[in-house]
């Protein structure tokens, strides 16, 4: 159950992102980011959210132009970005599906799930299938439990979730 | 009783600033501003509030920490980082009632000083992220928030910051060095947070569902809070259940109300009319515990005394169709991934206990793997690390074991694979000789 309508993913090919810039609404918004703190390296998470959300994935180009903005080196940029686990290091497809696979909703049938959506779009975890609509992921516990199994679709959490339930959502999924 | 934080569940549009005021919203805030804020920290020890993010400390307590006339900005935190399996209550009090929250977050500010406060929530909420700063926003155009409120000549700045997916950023530790742009790293204590914390500054940090208890404390006493609950453990408490049971979801009722209660009553018991094998009572860090000990009551002291710890209130339950080796390999599949890399015996401890695990589900168990298993949990944890995920991931390998230590044996007893053979990922290890030097001790 979900609120929100789930949008796909804008994700930039590696060509785009090997040299990005940032444009006037970007820096802007940067500003605004940097004003909330009283050190301008806390702005790093933040603005790498703002760039994941523009570009879809964080390349070495991208962490580049984070850490030259911000006057962090690159490799400490690569350093942050990659002890978090939302921080996509390749392009991922236009909707990804994170599926919970921790202990609560284990036990309510999310191995069952795993094997539908396998199957259903012929990928592993870590896959992206060849259209490049769905890239599948299987994290740890989503903070959801009461509603298990749960599923993440890019923004937006999908709960109780069976295979036709889930089927449905996956074929109801814009372009 | 009737629900406290929780209070507006079923109210429509109860995320909106005008149902908050309708219900009495920051006429609390008003109050405490009134008070002067040793008033306010007075007011919240006596209350007797403890820390529901897990540790269960005295939040007025935290609060007096914060030295008053050191020349540095103060820094309050309200940590909405919630990841810790089989939580999931700060998520519901930012659904039904963000400005509780907020109200609590700038009381608690007004107490120790703050002029800035952040929230740092977990990265996968992003909505719930939207959520609050929408409520931030209509709040400061009321003036609830931003400079002079309520009237008064005091600021306050609530910023969301938004986590990206690592557990321990619920550490209060990990949790500062994120937001200053770092990895998630816990720091050695001391110094504390309330003395050197976020940018160097004295800080506290508070669990959501703390800070959301503090706005009930202001407006109806310190002592009315301490009438709810038990003797140490006052006030009401969110508890999530989650797993086997028919109707899985948040419940409040007061600290002390026996796990029976909830599970047979709240929730109207174990799933497909099974029985209940064991339980987790505060979330996946906690110790599981039996069926037999489900008249446990749910307060700080009697589930420690119990064996466990009330931790988050995160109860996730079991039936009897649950394979506690399976159980016990998925859980330490959540730690090793979670293990921040910095503490040897963490990194290398869950890795290890994972792999001896998964080896024993799968028919490759030998047997000096259970006395393997209790001494990377006595390795690992008490003191071994420098932030609690050592001993996060021991209480589960030790509980599991003594409880359910039958289930081990039975699965390494039925082997039939030879015991060299090497399966797992990890290549399995002899012994360490680190360990026979702790045995010797």
């Amino acid at each position: 159950m979900t609120e929100a309508h789930t949008s796909p993913l804008v994700v930039a090919d590696v060509e785009a992102v090997e040299n990005p810039t940032f444009d006037e609404g970007m820096e802007s918004k940067i500003q605004r980011i940097l004003k909330r703190y009283p050190d301008q390296d806390a702005a790093l998470l933040p603005v790498l959210w703002l760039c994941q959300e523009r570009w879809g994935w964080i390349s070495p180009g991208v962490m580049r132009a984070v850490g030259q903005r911000l006057d962090l080196s690159p490799a400490f940029v690569e350093s942050v970005t990659s002890f978090y686990t939302m921080y996509q290091l390749r392009p991922p497809g236009k909707y990804l599906l994170q599926v919970c696979t921790t202990l609560s909703c284990q036990l309510c049938g999310t191995s069952g799930l795993v094997e539908h959506l396998k199957e259903k779009l012929g990928i592993d975890f870590g896959e992206t299938t060849a259209d490049g609509r769905f890239t599948l992921v299987d994290v740890q516990c989503l903070g959801a439990c009461g509603e298990a199994p749960v599923v993440q679709i890019n923004n937006d959490y999908y709960t109780n979730l069976t295979a036709d339930s889930l089927d449905e959502i996956l074929d109801g999924l814009d372009g | 009783m009737e629900p406290l934080l929780l209070a507006a569940r079923g109210v429509k549009n109860s995320r909106a600033l005008a149902s908050y005021l309708n219900r009495g919203g920051y006429k609390a805030l008003a109050k405490a501003m009134a008070m002067d804020p040793a008033e306010v920290i007075d007011e919240v020890k006596a209350s007797g509030v403890r820390g529901r993010g897990g540790a269960g400390f005295p939040a007025g307590v935290k609060w007096s920490f914060v030295p008053k006339d050191l020349p540095k900005p103060k820094y309050m935190i309200c940590n909405a980082d919630e990841s810790e399996p089989g939580t999931f209550k700060d998520r519901e009090l930012i659904l039904v009632d963000p400005h509780e929250v907020l109200e609590g977050i700038a009381i608690a500010s007004y107490a120790i000083g703050a002029h800035t406060a952040y929230i740092y929530i977990r990265g996968e909420f992003v909505r719930e992220a939207e959520i609050l700063e929408r409520a931030i926003a209509e709040a400061r155009r009321k003036h609830f928030l931003g400079k002079d409120i309520v009237g008064s000549e005091y600021d306050l700045e609530i910023h969301v910051h938004r986590g990206a997916g690592a557990y321990i950023c619920g550490e209060e530790t990990a949790l500062i060095e994120s937001i200053e742009g770092k990895r998630g790293q816990p720091r050695l204590k001391p110094p504390f947070p309330a003395v050197v914390g976020l940018f160097g500054c004295p800080t506290v940090v508070n669990n959501v569902e703390t800070l959301a208890c503090v706005p009930h404390i202001i407006e109806r006493g310190g002592a009315w809070f301490a009438s709810i609950g038990t003797e140490r453990s006052t006030g009401t408490k969110l508890f999530c259940v989650s797993g086997h049971v028919e109707r899985p979801g948040v419940y409040e009722a007061p600290m002390g109300t026996t796990f029976r209660e909830i599970i047979d009553g709240m929730c109207g018991g174990i799933r497909n009319g099974r029985k209940l094998k064991a339980f987790i009572p505060g979330g996946s860090s906690a110790p599981i515990l039996p069926a037999d000990r489900v008249d446990t009551p749910a307060d700080f002291d009697s589930v420690a005394e119990a064996g466990s710890m009330l931790g988050s209130g995160g109860v996730i339950v079991m039936d009897d169709t649950v394979d506690m080796v399976w159980a016990l390999e998925n859980l330490l599949t959540f730690y090793a991934h979670e293990s921040c890399g910095q503490c040897t015996p963490c990194r290398e401890g869950s890795d290890w206990a994972l792999d001896i695990v998964r080896r024993i589900r799968r028919g490759y168990g030998h047997a000096g793997d259970l006395e393997t298993l209790h001494r990377i949990a006595r390795f690992a944890s008490q003191g071994m690390t420098i932030c609690p995920l050592g001993d996060a991931f021991c209480g589960p390998i030790s509980s599991f074991l003594e409880h359910f230590g039958g289930e081990f044996e039975a699965a390494i007893a039925a082997a039939e694979k030879p015991a060299t053979t090497v399966l797992p990922i990890l290549p399995v290890r002899s012994d360490h000789a680190l360990f026979e030097t702790e045995e010797a001790g």
